[in-house]
């Protein structure tokens, strides 16, 4: 038999490629961010019961309402600016003015922070991703492990991270500091090989612990003895309920070794409204003795255009002494929702840390695998949590509930739970 | 004490808003940097009292160290709050930023002051925000802006700017691309490259950093490169119409554009903010060009249509057919920096760029725009009249002005010193502006005439 070819006309579209690579950095990436990764999984559930009533206990987003006089003060701001008097074009990169000296006497009233060492900025996210564009792809860089997942993402992003490790769950070059309930969640600090850049975030995110004072004053000087620069997230530090520090720079030496970077959105309900800042203290130098607030000046002036005036009008509000009070309030309803969900998880027998000076319960189910006890959780009870490997290999058998939410809605997961797990 | 009177105080009613802020000492114009040198040995008998000053043991980013002086505009208010005091009794008008004075119109701030309003009340408040931006601005946007370009909501990316977004493209992009700008240029597409470690060293004989591809533009090619002469490069920034020079390209042109980056495989990002200011036909948007979504990126802003500099709402469009070498689509990986590296636009602030893009909004905003647009014939009349050579203005709010064999710094220092008008040097955005002074058409009506008044005084 003679073969034919057989002509097959095909409609073929052709794609055109651009010849620009990819960036590799991006490609070793595992998977797409974590929150969003959530998100996805909650509309399939949606999908599959659409009757059911979802609570959110996963996204630490804020759901209370923001206080009167915060948001009069937004609304009048945007007010004033259809008037000839009240409009504002570009303002300083840095921040308002007003806003920065209120940030720095408000909340660094006995640290000596000046307004000058104080960067407005739309949140930590951002300001995170702009202090590694600062540092550039040649540092090195440890984190707590568990921990907040942009600091490992950006650190892969902007190329410091190395390649990623099946085995170990782990990026290369990047040193994980193990936090549970073994090491009382502090890191030991013996073990922990020297970096340029230790990222520190307490009260912490996910695991709820606050480092202490004394934990605090071994972290800077192990900063100190390497020369390394520690990035200390406070976002969550009006949620410290017992003599925890708030600020790294309750630490005698830490302006030499440190940057704070800290956030309204879970002190003021801000995670839409969008308001931050980072401290970089004037005594902060690199190697040569070149003053980093400088670098990140260029950085904040070239890369970014200022907070809406809009937002810092509310943030300014916030710490009006009105404000404050009024802001403090909310934090202290997402304090007591934390509270009863510990006092469930507890008397339920289950192993539970966190939310005492924080807004997350962190749950230990030893031998589980975290997405297994997410997803059993989202099945049975239709609440969804976060899974404590997204946070890293260290939250493996950990899952983190936030405690945001209106209580109704506290109450009925609580309700659930104890359904659940008794 | 009133919070309008807190935010900012003004020098002259044509300054929105007084640039205050202080920076560590240091000269932003050297290369080399004081570098504090404390501590180190010293064979002397005398004990003294001196400050060992710690340092820690990073390195400074190599890249940073690469930038020539600060960023341009924060210099030029440094200059402008320099000349202040010098003549207390001058009013200073500035004509140099490019920032908008007049006020936002009732229907957008309404909407923003009802959405604050909102967020106090349990059924308004929202929290976290979709990333890429809420999904009726999406959709506006796409509406107004790209209405049967084949462009969907899905492809919009909300930001708090375009300044913001070209770094944000530059992360995406990583520190192995290689741009080209126009030669001059808005100069964060430059600083943002040598940011991300894309480029070589600072050249000071041409004034260019290295690995770089400057696209010369001036009046002999009628402000478009002679892309016969352009060496390829990853990314391609382009600005239409531009800043500094005002000019506005055509269909031809950029039909020209896309061919050659078609032909070189490369990514153009073209920056649309001036859009609106068009008077003539010429396109509004590269995915006006038949091809560009496959090769092209656009960012856009509300600044300089509603105001909302100070505000702060822009937009990145990433076509579903923008992909990489190795097919892998871009708005994926732009999605993924937008995720990780950002955390949506203000909720507050979007809800006043959706009130911009109603029939209403939309009406107003060419109102503001086309005030601006007056600014600028006046400006480019009175430098006309007075004999000089001037670009751009018709299509932008920038007008652009020869002054040959001159330094555009001291011809800034000039305009500075004897009329008290803050402009820009066109050597601020780049070798190709030498020569040239930058003069923005935004202000107040009355400080636009005293302005040129005191143009004709100077130069006649």
């Amino acid at each position: 038999m003679i073969p034919q070819a057989r002509l097959e006309i095909q409609k073929e579209r052709v794609v055109c490629h651009t010849r620009v690579q990819r960036n590799v950095n991006l490609e070793k990436l595992q998977n797409g961010y974590l929150f969003p990764e959530i998100s996805m999984h909650e509309l399939q559930h949606i999908r599959k019961y659409p009757d059911a009533k979802l609570i959110n206990l996963g996204i630490g987003d804020t759901t209370e309402p923001i206080p009167d006089i915060v948001a009069v003060s937004m609304a009048e701001y945007a007010h004033a600016l259809s008037t000839v008097e009240g409009y504002r074009g570009y303002g300083a990169e840095q921040g308002n003015k007003a806003l920065r000296k209120a940030i720095a006497e408000t909340l660094y009233k006995d640290v000596q922070v000046k307004d000058s060492e104080v960067f407005v900025s739309d949140g930590s996210q951002c300001d995170i991703t702009r202090l590694q564009l600062l540092l550039g792809s040649n540092v090195t860089m440890a984190v707590q492990d568990p921990s907040f997942p942009a600091y490992i993402d950006t650190s892969v992003i902007i190329g410091q991270a190395g390649d990623f490790e099946e085995k170990s769950g782990k990026f290369g070059n990047i040193e994980y500091m193990n936090c549970g309930p073994q090491n009382n969640f502090f890191p030991d600090l013996a073990k922990t090989r020297r970096t340029d850049i230790i990222f520190f975030c307490s009260p912490n995110n996910p695991t709820g612990q606050a480092a202490t004072r004394q934990q605090l004053e071994e972290l800077v000087k192990f900063a100190k003895e390497n020369g390394s620069i520690i990035i200390f997230d406070s976002a969550y530090a009006v949620y410290v309920t017992d003599d925890s520090p708030r600020s790294i720079f309750e630490i005698p030496g830490a302006k030499e070794v440190a940057i704070e970077v800290s956030s309204f959105s879970k002190f003021a309900g801000f995670t839409g409204v969008r308001l931050g800042w980072t401290v970089v203290p004037e005594e902060l130098c690199f190697s040569n003795g070149f003053p980093v607030i400088n670098d990140f000046n260029r950085i904040v002036c070239t890369c970014f255009n200022g907070a809406s005036n809009i937002s810092q009008a509310g943030g300014l509000a916030c710490l009006s002494s009105e404000g404050f009070m009024a802001v403090c309030s909310v934090v202290n309803y997402y304090k007591e929702n934390a509270k009863i969900l510990l006092e469930t998880l507890a008397s339920l027998g289950l192993k539970v840390y966190g939310g005492e000076n924080a807004p997350y319960v962190w749950v230990h189910f030893p031998g589980s695998k975290s997405w297994d006890v997410f997803d059993y959780i989202l099945e049975k009870t239709h609440i969804i949590t976060v899974p404590g490997s997204g946070f890293g290999p260290g939250g493996e058998e950990f899952l983190r509930m936030s405690t945001f939410g209106h209580r109704e809605t506290i109450l009925e997961a609580s309700k659930r739970l104890k359904n659940l797990f008794s | 004490m009133s919070l309008t009177q807190n935010i900012s105080t003004s020098i002259s009613s044509s300054s929105s808003s007084f640039l205050a802020y202080s920076v560590f000492p240091y000269r932003n114009r050297d290369v080399s940097l004081p570098s504090k040198n404390f501590g180190t040995c010293r064979c002397v008998a005398i004990p003294q009292e001196e400050k060992t000053t710690y340092k820690t043991n990073v390195s400074r980013n190599a890249n940073m160290a690469k930038l020539q002086a600060g960023y341009l505009f924060p210099e030029i208010a440094r200059r402008r709050n320099a000349h202040l005091p010098k003549y207390p009794d001058s009013k200073v008008i500035s004509l140099g930023i490019g920032d908008t004075t007049e006020p936002i119109p009732e229907v957008i701030t309404s909407a923003m002051s009802k959405r604050s309003q909102a967020l106090s009340t349990l059924q308004g408040y929202s929290g976290y925000g979709a990333e890429q931006g809420e999904k009726p601005l999406r959709a506006a946007i796409v509406s107004t802006f790209y209405g049967g370009l084949g462009i969907d909501e899905d492809d919009i990316f909300v930001s708090d700017g375009a300044k913001c977004d070209i770094s944000r493209l530059q992360v995406l992009f990583g520190s192995e691309a290689t741009i080209a700008v126009q030669d001059p240029s808005y100069p964060a597409y430059v600083d943002s490259s040598v940011i991300m470690g894309q480029t070589g060293l600072y050249q000071k004989d041409a004034e260019k950093y290295g690995n770089i591809e400057y696209m010369r533009c001036n009046p002999e090619n009628g402000f478009f490169p002679d892309l016969s002469k352009v060496c390829r490069a990853d990314i391609i920034f382009f600005c239409s119409p531009n800043n500094p020079t005002g000019s506005a390209a055509t269909r031809e042109q950029l039909t020209q554009l896309v061919q050659f980056a078609k032909d070189n495989g490369s990514i153009i990002v073209y920056d649309s903010a001036y859009a609106m200011y068009i008077s003539d036909d010429k396109p509004r948007s590269i995915f006006e060009i038949p091809g560009a979504k496959e090769v092209a990126l656009e960012t856009a802003s509300f600044s300089k249509y509603a105001g909302f500099t100070g505000v702060r709402l822009g937009w990145t469009v990433v076509p579903k057919e923008l992909l990489f070498l190795d097919g892998f689509p871009v708005a994926k990986d732009f999605n993924r920096i937008v995720c990780t590296c950002f955390n949506g636009a203000s909720n507050v602030v979007q809800a006043g760029g959706l009130a911009c893009l109603s029939p209403e909004g939309r009406n107003a905003m060419q109102k503001v725009v086309g005030f601006y647009k007056e600014n600028a014939d006046i400006i480019m009349d009175t430098f006309n009249s007075l004999g000089f050579n001037v670009y751009g203005g018709r299509n932008a709010p920038y007008v652009w002005v020869h002054f040959p064999g001159r330094s555009s710094w001291d011809v800034f220092s000039e305009i500075l010193e004897k009329t008290h008008v803050v402009t820009t040097p066109g050597s601020g955005f780049g070798p190709g502006g030498e020569g040239f002074i930058r003069v923005s058409a935004f202000g107040h009506r009355d400080n636009v005439l005293e302005a040129c008044r005191r143009f004709k005084q100077l130069y006649k």
